[in-house]
């Protein structure tokens, strides 16, 4: 690891311009991804800013029937958490899929959000990787992309998001809220992380020297119905292949209303809103999930190593949707097929 | 900056309790928690390094009693923390029940990854979450073992919480 300068902030505002003072400086929360990404030379910063004192460590009930989860709580908090496991358990079935025990003690909320890429040439500074260095080319077009996008990918980048949480956050439409120079702002869950187009070094709309404070969670009326399905190559401590993060509300076997996301296939987890909308009154069976698998993979590309995705993602939204509708959701310690 | 530039830098003090002793120290950063334990300073070399990038549980220690992958935790984050390493959980003499249990269920080889696996088992106990089989193994995906102990390791676990919970009944039935 390079050296570099440490400060511990108090406040945000001690953050904020600690930041501001330095363009090279990174925030640091868990540690878990940056001290990684040191350790391998891809993150240089000459000053780490540590922000663990900051006050953004609860989790709040709000009078309007929403959760906040502060940025610095912790992701084994937010699966464990009793609110959350009863309002929001597709959310804490995808954390759990992710990492281990200790990573996810350590690994933050806000953390997790700006994880990057596992994109192998992103983590070897000695291969071309626009998203590292912009304009040097990318190293996984035509070369090793087995874990590589199917969806929304570009001529300059094909790496996906590797967050399990980030998948339930897009199916569960949070809310991301920063607090920079300008202020604060909401940030809509699907316009948080963004596709790779021409700009690849840029994984997310935050604007330079915002902080993410929260996480907000609106009520919903998918709890009983949810499932968060997730394929690798092992069955726990592994990135997934492809994961799918589905919710239901179904009466009398017709479907009222859904959400679901998919991870592991795009520069974000990826959902479309259009074509949930199209199948709401439809009848909750496997026909209808087929439709839709087809529907939210009609422009699905491979890059050769990375084809079976294609095939693996149909068979995982219909998987995930009829696990959905029957209340039997995938549990984490018990990986059969039910 | 060249190394002698990088030493030459302030270093940052830190408080912390390791084991149940204080020590307040003078560190660089750049040092993990992994590389203080097992640096000449401490010389706790009972916490091993595997692949010092969180992807084998080799490091884990507890902190005020969470276990973390100590490889990728700045030592100059934790002050006024508490540390407990695979040194502070019991002696050859007198040890904790989860070391007991793995030499009783022969649950190692070659005992690299056990110190890990022991802090990691004591951390899952207090957590509370894993009770079958199946929960005990995806709470302790964690931790690798190349040697491929983990049926013992999983049997090890078991019996402590086998135990625990007998001598719960019997508490509860007192
Ligand atoms: C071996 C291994 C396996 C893993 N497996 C999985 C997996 O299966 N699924 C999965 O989802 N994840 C997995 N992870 C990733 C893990 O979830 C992330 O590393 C973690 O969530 C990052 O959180 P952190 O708090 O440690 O972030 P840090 O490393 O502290 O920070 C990451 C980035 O976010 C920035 N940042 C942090 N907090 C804020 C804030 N509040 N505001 C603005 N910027 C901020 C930092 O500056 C940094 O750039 C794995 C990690 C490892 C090492
Ligand atoms: S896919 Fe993206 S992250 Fe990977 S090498 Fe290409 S540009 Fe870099
Ligand atoms: S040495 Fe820390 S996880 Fe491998
Ligand atoms: S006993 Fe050898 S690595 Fe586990």
């Amino acid at each position: 690891m390079r050296p570099f300068s440490y400060t511990r902030a108090e406040t945000l505002g001690d953050a904020m311009a600690a930041l501001a003072a330095n363009p090279t400086a990174r925030l640091l929360a868990g540690g878990t991804n940056l001290i990684d990404l040191m350790k391998y030379d891809v993150e240089r910063p000459a000053a780490i800013v540590d922000i663990n004192r900051l006050p953004l460590k609860e989790i709040e009930e709000l009078p309007d029937g929403s959760i906040r989860i502060g940025a610095l709580v912790s992701n084994a908090t937010v699966a464990h958490h009793p609110a959350v496991t009863e309002r929001y358990p597709l959310l804490c079935s995808a954390i759990l899929a992710g990492a281990s025990p200790q990573l996810r003690n350590a690994a933050t909320t806000g953390g997790n959000l700006l994880q990057r890429t596992r994109c192998y040439y992103f983590y070897d500074p000695s291969t071309p990787c626009n998203k590292r260095e912009p304009g040097s080319g990318c190293g996984a077009i035509g070369g090793v992309n087995r874990i590589h996008a199917i969806l929304g990918a570009s001529e300059h980048c094909i790496a996906t998001h590797p967050s399990d949480m980030c998948v339930a956050l897009a199916a569960l439409a949070a809310i991301v809220e920063v607090e920079g120079p300008d202020g604060r702002r909401d940030i809509p869950f699907s316009d948080f992380h963004r596709l790779p187009d021409d700009h690849p070094e840029r994984d997310n709309t935050m604007r330079h020297g915002e902080i993410i404070t929260a996480v907000r969670l609106e009520g919903n009326h998918f709890a009983g119905h949810h499932s968060y399905l997730k394929l690798r190559d092992r069955l726990s401590y592994a990135f997934a292949l492809v994961s799918v993060a589905a919710a239901l509300d179904v009466k009398n076997g017709m479907i009222v209303d859904m959400r679901i996301a998919l991870g592991g296939v795009a520069h974000k987890p990826w959902r479309d809103s259009l074509a949930e909308a199209e199948f709401a009154g439809q009848p909750a069976t496997e026909e209808t999930f087929a439709a839709l698998a087809d529907r939210l993979l009609a422009g699905a590309e491979g890059q050769g190593d990375n084809d079976f995705k294609i095939p693996m993602a149909r068979k995982a939204i219909v998987r995930a949707l009829k696990q959905a509708a029957a209340g039997t959701p995938q549990v984490q310690s018990d990986k059969q097929i039910r | 900056m060249d190394i002698a530039t990088a030493h030459a830098q302030p270093k940052t003090r830190v408080a912390l309790t390791i084991n149940g002793h204080r020590h307040d120290l003078e560190i660089h950063p750049w040092v993990t928690l992994l590389d203080l334990l097992r640096g000449p300073s401490l010389q706790l070399s009972g916490t091993k390094k595997g692949c010092d990038h969180g992807q084998c549980g080799a490091c884990t220690v507890l902190i005020d009693g969470e276990r973390i992958n100590s490889c990728l935790k700045l030592a100059v984050t934790l002050d006024g923390t508490n540390v407990t390493t695979i040194e502070g959980l019991g002696t050859p003499d007198d040890m904790h029940p989860v070391q007991k249990a793995f030499v009783e269920h022969d649950a190692y080889q070659c005992g690299y990854c056990t110190p890990g696996q022991v802090c990691s088992a004591v951390a899952l106990l207090r957590e509370g979450h894993g009770r079958s089989r199946e929960e005990i193994r995806e709470m302790m995906s964690g931790n690798l073992c190349r040697c491929g102990a983990y049926t013992n390791i999983a049997d090890a676990i078991q019996d402590v919480m086998d135990q625990e919970v007998k001598v719960g009944m019997r508490e509860a039935a007192e």
